[in-house]
């Protein structure tokens, strides 16, 4: 950790007006699992167990991206991205997947009513092989409408 | 799986090859809402974003490693938990492969611990990772 905070005070991307949106959390995403959605990504990513094909419980990584908020088409940025209501504009816009921990509490099943919560939890640079790169870092919580813990995801977002 | 009496560090999960086409990678990018054009709009991916080629998915790179898991698991247990780093990009019409071996093996908790990965043709690990599954028996 020593190496990324060097970084972030030699390259200085990240300005104290970035920093200020560190710790929010943007507007809790619902959504219906339905079986059929299970079926969809099942078939997309070859899915070869039963439970996901034929769409009782969802794989592990079914939930990634679900907590984005649907937005209009002339609300997606020029590279087809939704705009992030939870960052400030970056002096970086390109964006690569950076990675994934993702905790689970109980297997997500067909029927179930799901609330999401993100919160933004880090920003931080680094300097990569052919230039700066911004980390984004959110921590998603994900609960049923009763309040019982599905799942906790932690995603990272490149800038670059 | 083999009963938990039977596995040991170093136990390999099957390597399992991955070659996505434009039509998978379509189909996975709207399951997920996922709009970006350096999934599917090549001169965009090349000319603006300069990428040699079409983007495979880094979450669906976390897909294949989650299935190395849960593949081997079967029924007899549940993923708790899954971790991985998309290191390096790939791009469509690569030929990669999800694999992994046992690390660690808690018989009292009856967890499993493995290191994971995503290798390309090159034997590079280009997506590395670390699951963590509770065996049901």
């Amino acid at each position: 950790m020593n190496e990324t905070s060097e970084a972030r005070e030699t390259a200085g991307l990240i300005t104290p007006e970035i920093r200020q949106w560190i710790g929010r959390s943007d507007e809790p995403q619902r959504l219906e699992v339905t079986r059929r959605d299970i079926v969809k990504y099942s078939i997309a990513t070859q899915q070869r167990l039963d439970k996901y094909r034929r769409g009782d419980e969802a794989p592990p990584m079914f939930l990634f991206n679900a907590h984005q908020p649907l937005v209009d088409l002339d609300a997606l940025r020029p590279d087809g991205l939704t705009v992030d209501p939870l960052l400030p504009e970056l002096p970086l816009k390109r964006v690569m997947a950076g990675g994934v921990k993702n905790t689970y509490h109980r297997p997500i099943k067909a029927g179930d009513a799901l609330v999401l919560t993100r919160t933004l939890t880090e920003i931080y640079e680094k300097q990569g092989a052919s230039g700066p790169l911004i980390f984004v870092v959110y921590a998603v919580r994900v609960e049923t409408e009763a309040g019982e813990l599905v799942m906790e995801e932690t995603r990272r977002r490149i800038f670059r | 799986m083999p009963p938990l009496s039977t596995v040991t560090v170093g136990t390999h999960l099957d390597e399992r090859t991955h070659e996505p086409s434009m039509v998978s990678l379509f189909l996975y990018n709207a399951a997920i809402w996922n709009p970006h054009r350096i999934h599917f709009d090549a001169d965009y991916t090349t000319q603006v974003e300069n990428h040699p080629g079409i983007v495979v998915d880094g979450p669906l790179q976390g897909d294949w490693l989650s299935q190395a898991v849960t593949e081997w698991l079967g029924d007899d247990g549940e993923l708790v938990e899954l971790e991985y780093s998309n290191r390096r990009a790939a791009y469509l019409g690569e030929r990669l492969r999800a694999g992994g071996e046992v690390v660690e093996v808690d018989r009292h908790a009856r967890t499993v611990t493995l290191r994971i990965y995503i290798k390309n043709a090159e034997d590079v690990v280009i997506s590395p990772g670390r699951a963590v599954v509770r065996l049901a028996h």
